[in-house]
């Protein structure tokens, strides 16, 4: 069990959302119930567990749900039906005094417009989490140092004393971001923070919360309508459409595998360079020892027909490459193993993204070998192999339209 | 009875339980079972029975100017009630009430007073403007009346506002609050704020001059009465505009009621506040002249001798006088309303 357990959670709007629960069960769509009773499903049947320490991101288009969701884990809003658990405890028990205190020490939450609190300074908004739980004055006044170390760390320092109005866009959701790390709550939720930001300051913003979060190791619940930021920060990603999930996995997963039609359309325009890794696109390759003879190295190659191969030593890891030519050379002038023949080869490590793995291969006859972080050599990269899981989805289309 | 009445009542009947039969529906408490038929039901014998029972009376022969339900006798029967069980403490109140606004008065005719108070409201208009040509209208205004020898009713008028908008706050603020945060409150409130804004003001000083006599505390009363529902209404608005994330903010960092409340929605209402305090110390000045009917002494009273002596100019300066005191408060409690704007807004 994750350290946020969300278990057939269903939430209807309108006057009687338990009557129309019984409909939805029993399989109507969203849009049969909305015509007949006049009740609207924001979440229907989901079951999602966070784990601890990861970036969940929920990402679908406005109306799937996804912002009803997030709510439910706070409970700023109530389920129609379902369980939801936070570290073991049943949330939807908590009542007054033990529902404020746990969102006090429990999480804390950013959100799409900042709301931020326009009549307070960003010093005074950035400790309000930890005004709000009261306290001596030489608490106050500790508050207030808490509040300039994360006002620091998400570079503001000099601003403390402006007004929200004052600052832009970005600026003003530092201070959002800031207010929530603030409270030192291990749950971090993120209601699209970056949204409504442009483009290039979101990108910033990305940036700085993928560096926080390398030392932070919040658990984070990420919303966004936008697959590329869902790739660039989820460890885990789930779509959601009319209020229920459409498939939950990582974003490779998601890309390689669409569950879905709705899935598949919806990664059909996403930049898979930026998100397949040199290791699910690597190939099986030729390998030889460094102590093998050239002799012995040519006929493996002639059997496999290949014209290149990979030296490694004892360990797997990656002396080098040979081609067919080079061993032929060898042959002729009486070399005894193939480690002197073996010529530098264009390596990537199996995290790298196709993106930056691209350049490498331009001018270059031998494939990228592809490394684990002990440089054992895994696989290769041949330019064709890359430029196929590339253009996968537009020939996966072109074959689906004959 | 003849048929056609009888039907047109059935009808009428039938409607009104429809009607309430569908509001009903839509409430899940009471759309459970026959609940909604029963509320259906009792809506429409509420029309049914007065009306077959006023239908009979008229039809045997009663007088047509005989009222079926005797409302007036009963306002008259609470009233004379209300005089009995509570006439002697509010007696006293009454008294204390004078005592205080007459001590206030008392000051504010001294000869000193009036160059002290022109500076005091200069002061004041230039803290809330910062504006020199408001500062000095503001002194202009009051030299004028001072040079009309209308000093002493002006002070007399001031005086009562001030006492007035003082209880208009005291009750109105929480009032407004109250309103704010709970949606039944807001059912309830609303129609009686309807009835203090449309019912004419002759009406309520009736039993006001009844129940506290003539002069001063009833005129307060009864100032208050027209003037509160602006605040009430702008500080619920106001608090109900605060921007819906920035509640779900505070929600969600562990606010309580009532530190959201202190801390979030009333500052951020504050603009709206200020609206409504204004609009309500416009309304007070407008009863001015009614109050001075009960015996309300100043600005009004002036008016009135004007009317009654039919001397033109008597009431012509005391009105312009009375619109002199309004601009002076509408731009003082104006410019501290703009000045509360500034951060409490966001841009995106």
């Amino acid at each position: 069990m994750g350290q946020i357990q969300i278990s057939n959670v269903y939430k209807i709007f309108g006057p009687r959302p338990h009557n129309a629960i019984e409909l939805v069960r029993g399989g109507m769509s969203k849009d049969d119930l909305l015509n007949e009773t006049g009740h609207t499903i924001g979440v229907q049947d989901v079951t999602l567990t966070v784990e601890p320490g990861q970036c969940t991101v929920v990402m679908g288009l406005s109306g799937s749900g996804k912002s009803t969701l997030i709510r439910h884990i706070n409970r700023l809003i109530d389920p129609t039906a379902g369980e939801i658990i936070v570290e073991g405890q049943d949330i939807l028990a908590l009542k007054g005094r033990e529902l404020e205190d746990f969102r006090r020490r429990m999480m804390s939450m950013v959100f799409q417009r900042f709301g931020l609190f326009p009549h307070k300074t960003v010093i005074d908004n950035v400790a309000y989490g930890l005004d709000i739980k009261g306290g001596s004055r030489a608490e106050k006044r500790a508050n207030r140092e808490t509040a300039r170390h994360w006002i620091g760390q998400v570079g503001l320092t000099g601003y403390e004393d402006q007004y929200p109005s004052q600052l832009s866009g970005g600026m003003q959701q530092r201070v959002g971001l800031a207010r929530a790390l603030a409270t030192d709550a291990d749950i971090l939720l993120m209601d699209e923070a970056f949204s409504a930001l442009d483009p290039l300051i979101r990108r910033e913003m990305q940036d700085q919360l993928i560096e926080l979060q390398d030392t932070l190791h919040k658990t984070i619940v990420f919303i966004t309508h936008d697959l590329d930021e869902a790739l660039r920060l989820g460890d885990t990603i789930a779509i959601m459409k009319d209020g229920a999930i459409e498939q939950i996995g990582t974003g490779e997963e998601i890309l390689q595998r669409p569950q879905t039609e709705y899935v598949r359309r919806f990664v059909e325009d996403v930049n898979r360079g930026r998100v397949l890794t040199a290791g699910t696109v690597k190939l099986e390759c030729s390998i030889v020892r460094q102590d093998t003879t050239p002799d012995e190295a040519l006929r493996q190659l002639g059997e496999g027909g290949l014209r290149v191969t990979y030296v490694v030593d004892a360990e797997g890891r990656l002396v080098g490459a040979v081609t067919a030519a080079s061993l032929r050379q060898g042959q002729r002038d009486d070399i005894p193993t193939v480690d002197s023949l073996a010529e530098a080869a264009p390596t990537a490590t199996e995290d790298m993204v196709l993106e930056e793995v691209l350049p490498m291969t331009v001018g270059e006859d031998i494939p990228v070998a592809v490394l684990n972080e002990n440089r054992e050599l895994k696989g290769i990269l041949p330019k064709d192999a890359i430029i196929r899981a590339l253009a996968e989805e537009a020939q996966l289309t072109a074959e689906a339209d004959r | 009875m003849d048929a056609s009445s009888i039907f047109s009542l059935v009808l009428c009947a039938a409607i009104v339980g429809w009607i309430a039969w569908a509001a009903a529906r839509r409430h899940e408490a009471l759309a459970e079972g026959y609940r909604a038929h029963a509320v259906g039901a009792g809506a429409a014998l509420v029309v049914l029975v007065p009306g077959l029972a006023g239908l009979w009376k008229f039809l045997t022969g009663l007088e047509f100017d005989t009222s079926i339900i005797p409302l007036d006798v009963w306002v008259d029967g609470a009233v004379d009630w209300l005089l009995l069980k509570v006439g002697d403490p509010l007696d006293q109140l009454n008294r204390w009430v004078v005592h205080k606004i007459g001590f206030f008065e008392r000051f504010l005719h001294q000869s000193i007073a009036w160059p002290l108070l022109t500076l005091l409201f200069t002061g004041v208009a230039w803290h809330a403007s910062r504006n020199f040509v408001v500062t000095v209208g503001v002194a202009c205004a009051f030299l004028l009346i001072w040079s009309m020898a209308l000093w002493k009713p002006t002070m007399q008028t001031l005086s009562l506002m001030s006492v007035s908008i003082l209880v208009t706050v005291v009750f109105g603020l929480p009032l407004g609050i109250l309103m704010s945060q709970s949606d039944r409150a807001r059912s309830i409130m609303l129609p009686i704020l309807d009835m203090m804004q449309t019912m004419p003001s002759f009406v309520y000083l009736i039993p006001v001059v009844m129940l506290l006599g003539l002069g001063n505390f009833a005129g307060v009363i009864a100032t208050m009465i027209y003037a509160a529902p602006p605040l009430i209404r702008l500080t619920d608005l106001g608090i109900r505009l605060v921007d819906k994330e920035v509640m779900e903010a505070a929600t969600s960092f562990g606010a309580s009621r009532w530190q959201k409340l202190f801390n979030i929605q009333i500052p951020l209402a504050l603009p709206n506040i200020m609206a409504g305090l204004n609009q309500s110390i416009m309304m007070a000045l407008a009863m001015v002249v009614i109050a001075s009917m009960i015996g309300v002494r100043g600005l009004g009273q002036e008016v009135l001798f004007g009317l009654q002596r039919q001397e033109p100019g008597t009431g012509f300066i005391a009105g312009l006088s009375i619109v002199l005191l309004a601009i002076v408060l509408d731009r003082i409690t104006q410019s501290y309303g703009r000045r509360m704007e500034t951060h409490r807004t966001v841009s995106h």
